[in-house]
């Protein structure tokens, strides 16, 4: 932990501090829906962070988290579920005909069971998956289709089995979390602050992990895996825990994320969200956990901005920035600004200095 | 008996549709190593101007004359389709070589906006292009078993393509420099070969091939500005099932995808059949990490 205080400046720390500190008192000064939008927002960032752990510092492109969100989201989801029927089946069960509650749905009546698998069941699935692949050094383009394909079938998955997901329109409808109403404010506040509690947490944990010897493996199996496997290292393993690591973000994002937007549905895991999660990094910066932060909050910011308004332009829009950020801003906002400050304030010297120091980590 | 015949030739003819989308993809991807997920838009563009010509003939066309559009729309999707690859080649590709994730995202990137800008050309509903007649009707085999014209046409048109592809990169001086980049670009920039020209002709052919996919695709059914998300991925798939740098392996990738993709889905169910074949896919992976048939090169990483 000294080690990880050390390797921040004091100036960097105080940034974190105040940013978290804003956040903390939003509700104060935002209306209901702006801070239930800011709560989907930050619920988000968590996954975002899994990502560039994966991506930015391990170098493995995922283009499949939305998976792993939507499983950690349907736990919860069917949690909620079951607390809204009050011991009935659910409403769209009896549409499609069942009788009595699915075996894989009765644990889910317990809220411990429910948080627990919607953390578990997306590591399992990302263990299975990463240590099949890594292991035979399936890697870069190859594991960004295969992550790919994953998602399509999941979803096409979640669709054809109407009768235990809920098809299309998902799951939605519903009405208290251990017994506190869902639509009550206070109870949306609190949840806010607990969202802004686990982003804390886990963004904590993330820079302590890439300041330990483990996140400078990561960046070594970045740049040359091979060199690391050279070394007397296994990557595989690395690999495959950072891939879980992820993954277990990605559903706690997605328990956070359906109890404040209350409905969880394929559509909001499928191809173009999955790449959007991406998006979102690469905007921040791809090796920055703040950057992943903040790119989270601007593109989904733009994206509620363009989409009530112009929902034709943020396509448009949407593919545009993937272009710009890849072709002219590969290191994203954090890097844009880390250029500006080294323009303003920094002598020659030391501007080249910092200019080769973003070229390795950007933090 | 019957049934076996009809899922055998319905097994082809996925097959051969996928064939035709990979063989773009593995061209690319094989010789720049670029992933271009832009080339189900490249198959959209390709729909849309059979649509444009059909519609130029429905016009301005003698009567007599309708039932050839479809001839002409071939060379004509395959010519738009490249040139809009060399555009995107020019101007996108050639600065991300040697960073296939950042291509992978920004090619994402140009299909988002082409299919926007189809939807606002053309509207987001589905338009039809009817088919000529003489495609219409089927080879009728020991009585009750039914080919249709439109299907055996695809399948001799992706023949063809092969044929050509063949011929083009075996037999031509050209295709030869392209097989000569693939396997040791190093090598063959300095024995003289302008790798640039190479891979800029390189990804105009895997684009004008996407084109005539697209035009073979308004065969199966209507075309809209998603038509070429649909079968993108199974594309990819077929690419990395069949390994990179021959066009063997691509051949085969897509007619064992297509065959037990429609075998299952017969058996079991869409969605299961799906399943099946992704699961399948990730355990021939870890017998052969490279895929069905892979080039032997010097290259470590």
């Amino acid at each position: 932990m000294n080690s990880l205080i050390r390797s921040r400046s004091r100036m960097q720390w105080i940034g974190y501090v105040t940013f978290a500190a804003v956040l903390a008192i939003a509700p104060l000064f935002l209306s209901d829906f702006r801070l239930n939008l800011l709560g989907k927002f930050l619920s988000l960032a968590i996954l975002a962070l899994g990502l560039c752990l994966i991506w930015g510092y391990t170098g493995i492109l995922s283009l499949g988290h939305g998976v792993y969100f939507g499983l950690g989201a349907y736990c919860m989801a069917m949690y909620l579920k079951l607390e809204s029927a009050g011991g009935h089946l659910p409403d769209f069960m009896e549409w499609s005909g069942l009788t009595a509650l699915p075996w894989f749905w009765k644990p889910f009546a317990s809220p411990v069971f429910a948080l627990g698998a919607a953390i578990f069941i997306p590591v399992l699935l990302a263990a299975l998956i990463g240590y099949l692949t890594f292991r035979n050094r399936i890697r870069g383009v190859y594991f960004s289709i295969l992550s790919q394909a994953l998602v399509i079938i999941l979803v096409t998955l979640f669709i054809g089995k109407q009768e235990y997901t809920g098809g299309t329109n998902g799951l939605t409808n519903f009405s208290t979390v251990f017994g506190f109403g869902l639509a009550a404010p206070e109870v949306q506040v609190a949840i806010y602050w607990i969202t802004l509690a686990v982003l804390g947490l886990v963004f904590t944990f993330c820079l302590w992990l890439v300041h330990s010897r483990l996140g400078r493996l990561l960046i070594a199996i970045r740049d040359g895996e091979n060199r690391v496997r050279f070394c007397g290292f296994n990557p595989t393993g690395y690999s495959v825990f950072v891939y879980c690591l992820s993954a277990a973000f990605a559903g706690l994002s997605g328990v956070l994320f359906v109890l404040q937007v209350g409905i969880i549905s394929p559509a909001m895991m499928g191809i173009i969200p999955s790449v959007e999660m991406v998006l979102w990094v690469a905007v921040g910066g791809r090796q920055s956990l703040i950057g992943a932060v903040i790119g989270t909050i601007v593109t989904n910011g733009a994206k509620s901005f363009f989409s009530e308004s112009y929902p034709e332009i943020w396509l448009i829009l949407l593919g545009a920035s993937f272009v710009i950020i890849v072709l002219f801003l590969p290191n994203g906002l954090v890097g844009l600004f880390e250029k500006i400050k080294g323009k303003l304030f920094i002598t020659r010297e030391r501007g080249a200095k910092d200019e080769q120091a973003t070229h390795t980590v950007v933090s | 008996m019957d049934v076996m015949l009809t899922q055998l030739f319905n097994g082809m003819s996925l097959g051969s549709i996928m064939l035709l989308i990979a063989l773009g993809l593995a061209i690319t991807f094989g010789l720049m190593n670029v992933i271009n997920m832009a080339h189900g838009e490249l198959i959209m563009i390709g729909a849309y101007m059979t649509y444009l010509t059909q519609l130029f003939f429905s016009h301005y066309a003698p009567e007599s004359m309708h039932g050839f559009y479809f001839l002409i729309a071939i060379p004509i999707a395959f010519l738009v389709s490249a040139l809009i690859g060399l555009l995107l080649e020019h101007f996108l590709i050639r600065h991300l070589y040697g960073r296939p994730l950042d291509s992978l995202l920004a090619t994402w990137g140009i299909s988002l906006i082409l299919q926007q800008i189809a939807r606002s050309i053309f509207g987001a509903p589905n338009v039809a292009v009817t088919a000529p007649d003489w495609l219409n009707g089927g080879l009728t085999l020991m009585g009750n078993v039914t080919f249709p014209y439109k299907r055996l046409f695809i399948i001799f048109l992706v023949v063809a393509c092969i044929v050509g592809l063949y011929f083009y990169l075996y037999r031509t001086s050209a295709g030869r420099r392209m097989q000569a980049v693939t396997l040791n670009r190093g090598m063959a920039s300095c024995l003289g070969i302008s790798t640039r020209k190479v891979d800029a002709y390189a990804f105009a052919l895997g684009s004008g091939l996407a084109g005539i996919a697209g035009c073979a695709l308004t065969l199966i059914g209507p075309i809209g500005p998603s038509i070429g998300s649909y079968y993108i991925v199974d594309a990819f798939m077929v690419v990395v099932l069949g390994g990179v740098g021959k066009l063997a392996g691509t051949v085969a990738g897509g007619f064992l995808i297509g065959l037990l993709g429609t075998f299952l889905e017969y058996s079991t169910t869409a969605t299961l059949a799906k399943v099946i074949v992704f699961a399948l896919i990730i355990a021939f992976l870890q017998w052969k990490p490279s895929g069905l048939v892979n080039m032997r090169t010097r290259a470590f990483e």
